[in-house]
């Protein structure tokens, strides 16, 4: 469980780094140098830098973000759960912890024209391995959850990621 | 795609070495050289079996804002719409989903008192109500996908 904390200060020189390798590290056998000069400083600054950022999670990790459509990962469903607000920090933990869900929030409800409150990402190869996935979450809800959704995705309309802009 | 590239996209989701030659430190553990490591990398990005490679930033600790948005558009307008929000480069991904809500989107700003300025923007210039679902709590965020 991560619960949100107050931002840790970066300075520019942080901020600089981060907006100059979140397109993707470059590919060259020394990475950080070229980013140090690219940004003017050095290797070991960058480097030292990224260590802190790791350590602090503003940098979550660094590594390959793969394509999950493109690894056969074609089905994703976004499923929505009305649980009690007092129940979700015992079951969010819970509902993270399964291999097959990728990200799991809780967020606000909006009344009367939404009633969820825990949002859970489901993937599988397709939409009925989504779908029996989603039931082995309703049978761990069973009694808690008062009702739930599934919306899938029928197309991604823009994904540029997240980017520091300016 | 070959046995090595899979062992790249499940052994390098994450602990990517911060020192001089990081890749040459990676491909040592794979056991293959460096030179081979990038020209696999930049092949799975060029080919789109990787979306990215680097640094995945946790947006929130940069101190920026940061949330998920919902609106129910009627069809009709659907295109039009879309365009509209997508022109926002506060917006950072934008699904269609299969619900009376069929737009979906995150805005991610540089500051947290920008969301709300987007959101109004936005509900000018389409008419309609955006639903804004900000992040309360978080629980592990972590699924790897196996190649």
């Amino acid at each position: 469980m991560n619960v949100l904390m107050p931002p840790p200060t970066l300075d520019p020189v942080d901020r600089r780094i981060i907006k100059a390798a979140q397109g993707g590290l470059p590919l060259v056998s020394r990475p950080y140098a070229a980013v140090a000069k690219e940004i003017g400083t050095t290797a070991a600054d960058v480097e030292r830098r990224l260590r802190r950022m790791l350590e602090t999670g503003v940098v979550r990790r660094i590594g390959a973000v793969p394509n999950h459509y493109k690894l056969g990962f074609k089905g994703n469903g976004m499923s929505v759960w009305d649980v009690p607000d007092e129940a979700v920090a015992d079951v969010g933990p819970r509902i993270g912890a399964l291999d097959f869900v990728s990200h799991c929030y809780h967020r606000p409800r909006h009344l009367p024209d939404w009633t969820y409150n825990l949002f859970a990402m489901v993937h599988g190869h397709d939409r009925d391995e989504v779908a029996e996935k989603v039931a082995e979450i309703a049978r761990m809800l069973d009694g808690i959850s008062r009702r739930h959704d599934v919306l899938c995705s029928t197309r991604i309309l823009k994904k540029t990621g997240l980017r520091l802009v300016g | 795609m070959d046995t090595t590239d899979r062992q790249i996209i499940n052994g390098l989701q994450g602990g990517f070495p911060i020192c001089e030659r990081p890749y040459a430190a990676a491909a040592a553990s794979l056991g293959i050289d460096e030179e081979d490591l990038i020209e696999r990398l930049s092949r799975m990005l060029e080919d789109g079996t990787l979306s990215r490679f680097g640094p995945m930033v946790h947006a929130e600790k940069l101190g920026g804002g940061l949330t998920l948005a919902a609106m129910s558009v009627p069809e009709e307008r659907f295109d039009d719409v879309t365009a509209r929000v997508n022109a926002h480069p506060e917006v950072a991904h934008n699904y269609a989903r299969d619900h009376r809500l069929n737009m979906w989107f995150v805005l991610a700003t540089e500051t947290s008192e920008r969301i709300a300025e987007v959101i109004a923007e936005i509900e000018d210039e389409t008419g309609l109500p955006v639903l804004d679902m900000p992040k309360q709590q978080e629980f592990f965020v972590g699924l790897r996908f196996e190649a």
